[in-house]
């Protein structure tokens, strides 16, 4: 009875993993399929995968991309860094306030990130462009990372900083030589993570990108709405190596450096 | 007398250590407070002929959601959002639980797994499903092919679509959280109803469910908030009539120009958000505090 509950419950959980996986699988699979017309497959090609590296657009929105995701996530692991480091030396009140400028913008509605921030670009007349979008990345980018590092700095015990102040460190020497290279692996993920965010935005994206800063996500949206082609599926594919190959690192660095099991 | 000094250079220090955190809080005072502040105020603002904002008081836009066409669309993103929840409720439980009975390094493996197509890009995800369902699609294409049917079956933009592509976008969000109230459960307590005679399903409803119930909630929450938010699923998966809150917002600042309504539309958007983080907060200390006392 037991062993059986146990094996409805795998083949549930297996059931629900293929669910999760099957559609990106027919979706990278079908880049390499030879047939543009249909979903019948008739052989094994590179071809598409050839045409997005001679497409001028492609070529611009990847590059779009990973300049917008280089920069605003240095960016935003600098500040998010700072911040969480500061925290602990300011005042109860003043910590909740900060911590709800933390998670209000990760719980609202992505959509309005995305509106709000128009208005405030068309109301300060700035013209929408790269560097809007780079505004943009690290305001949601942000408090990710400055979640990431406070959970860093709640695992970890405060031995090392007491030890180094006893030995008459100042507050800036222990920051500098203590704490930074302690958590300098979660500083690395928050990065990757910021980076991944920022490579895959597509909503917030669409409202405050300009005509000439066109990222690969808000391209894919373009042909997507014109209808299913095995570029977009090729250039899909891209996007969901880039992205499975960030997150993997991300967590690996996460997990060098806590020994708990906290996302 | 020496300690006490010591303490004073070490708080002075800490000040100083202050200003580290001052580039991102200014950062988001400008560019998240700011921007919130100001689609409030204009959601009380009127709109000119041309689509541009007029500087005037109004509750025009508040009063216009009245329109039954707005009622239609409220009711259609909240019964979209409670079948979400329910549907991901059901399809994690499970899983969860079977992940958390399992040894560490499985575990880990398995919460990447889950983890991964949450991080893959929801656009992305959406266009899979459109691969699959649409008329010359796998599933159409297979079964022309078997001849079971002769004409495509239309599998895409319609509420059945959009609903498989909100559990599939947002099944993560309610695995993550159920996996985490799972993992600290004690087992102690569960030996002991088995001790008592309980049968497993006994176990489950009366011990197991209500001791993960801040899980439930904590995914509840998460799915039901980003579906009332939602655009792109309903944008890619769903026809005209399956646009949702999200989409009308997105309409009204794009094609329609009126900003002061969308403005209006997305504050109520948010304030139901609020709500719900609110009593979710409420909800889940009440589950804590009776924990406690157990």
């Amino acid at each position: 009875m037991k062993a059986l509950r146990h094996r409805t419950m795998a083949g549930y959980s297996w059931a629900m993993l293929v669910f999760l996986y099957l559609p990106i699988a027919v979706l990278m699979l079908y880049s390499f399929n030879d047939s543009r017309i249909n979903a019948v497959w008739s052989g094994f090609t590179w071809k598409w995968y050839v045409s997005l590296f001679d497409n001028r657009q492609v070529m611009e929105a990847l590059w779009n991309s990973l300049s917008i995701a280089l920069i605003s996530s240095v960016l935003a692991t600098v500040f998010g860094t700072a911040a969480a480091l500061a925290m602990k030396h300011y005042s109860l009140r003043w910590r909740s306030v900060f911590n709800g400028l933390t998670y209000l913008p990760i719980v609202i509605p992505e959509i309005m990130m995305g509106l709000s921030l128009l208005v405030l670009f068309s109301q300060i007349h700035l013209e929408l462009g790269k560097l809007t979008l780079i505004m943009a990345h690290v305001t949601f980018s942000l408090p990710y990372v400055i979640v990431i590092i406070n959970t860093r700095l709640a695992d970890m015990g405060k031995e090392l900083e007491e030890a180094a102040q006893d030995l008459g460190a100042t507050a800036w020497e222990t920051l500098r030589h203590i704490t930074l290279p302690l958590i300098s692996p979660s500083i690395i993920a928050g990065f990757l993570m910021s980076f991944t965010l920022s490579l895959d935005d597509f909503v917030i994206s669409f409202f405050v990108a300009g005509p000439n800063s066109t990222t690969l996500p808000l391209y894919i949206y373009g042909l997507v709405k014109r209808g299913v082609s095995p570029e977009v599926n090729a250039l899909s594919t891209l996007l969901i190596v880039f992205t499975v190959l960030l997150v993997v690192a991300a967590e690996l660095f996460r997990r060098k450096d806590s020994k708990s099991l906290t996302f | 007398m020496v300690a006490g000094r010591r303490g004073d250079a070490h708080l002075k220090n800490g000040k100083q250590l202050k200003i580290l955190a001052l580039p991102a809080f200014v950062w988001l005072g400008a560019l998240f407070v700011l921007p919130m502040l100001m689609i409030t105020a204009l959601s009380f603002m009127k709109r000119g002929t041309y689509g541009q904002v007029v500087y005037e008081f109004t509750l025009n836009n508040y009063a216009r959601m009245i329109d039954p066409l707005y009622i239609q669309i409220f009711f259609d993103t909240f019964l979209v959002a409670v079948l979400t929840t329910a549907i991901s409720l059901v399809c994690a439980y499970p899983m969860a639980y079977y992940i958390s009975r399992m040894d560490r390094s499985a575990q880990k493996i398995w919460l990447l797994l889950v983890m991964i197509p949450f991080w893959i890009n929801f656009l992305v995800r959406s266009y899979a499903w459109v691969i699959i369902l649409r008329s010359q699609g796998v599933i159409n294409t297979f079964l022309l092919s078997t001849g079971l049917i002769q004409e495509p079956l239309p599998l895409l933009y319609n509420f059945g679509s959009v609903m498989v592509g909100m559990v599939y976008t947002l099944l993560p969000f309610m695995v993550l959280p159920i996996y985490v109230s799972l993992e600290q459960l004690d087992r102690r307590k569960l030996e002991a109803a088995y001790d008592l005679g309980a049968t497993p399903w006994k176990t489950f409803w009366h011990v197991t469910l209500p001791l993960t119930k801040s899980g439930v909630i904590t995914g509840s929450i998460l799915v039901f908030v980003s579906s009332i938010g939602m655009f792109v699923v309903p944008d890619v998966m769903g026809g005209a009539k399956s646009a949702l809150m999200g989409n009308v917002i997105q309409n009204q600042f794009l094609s329609a120009r009126d900003w002061p309504f969308g403005s209006a539309l997305s504050i109520v958007l948010m304030l139901l958000s609020m709500v719900l983080i609110y009593l979710y907060y409420r909800a889940v200390n009440a589950a804590e505090a009776k924990e406690g006392t157990a």
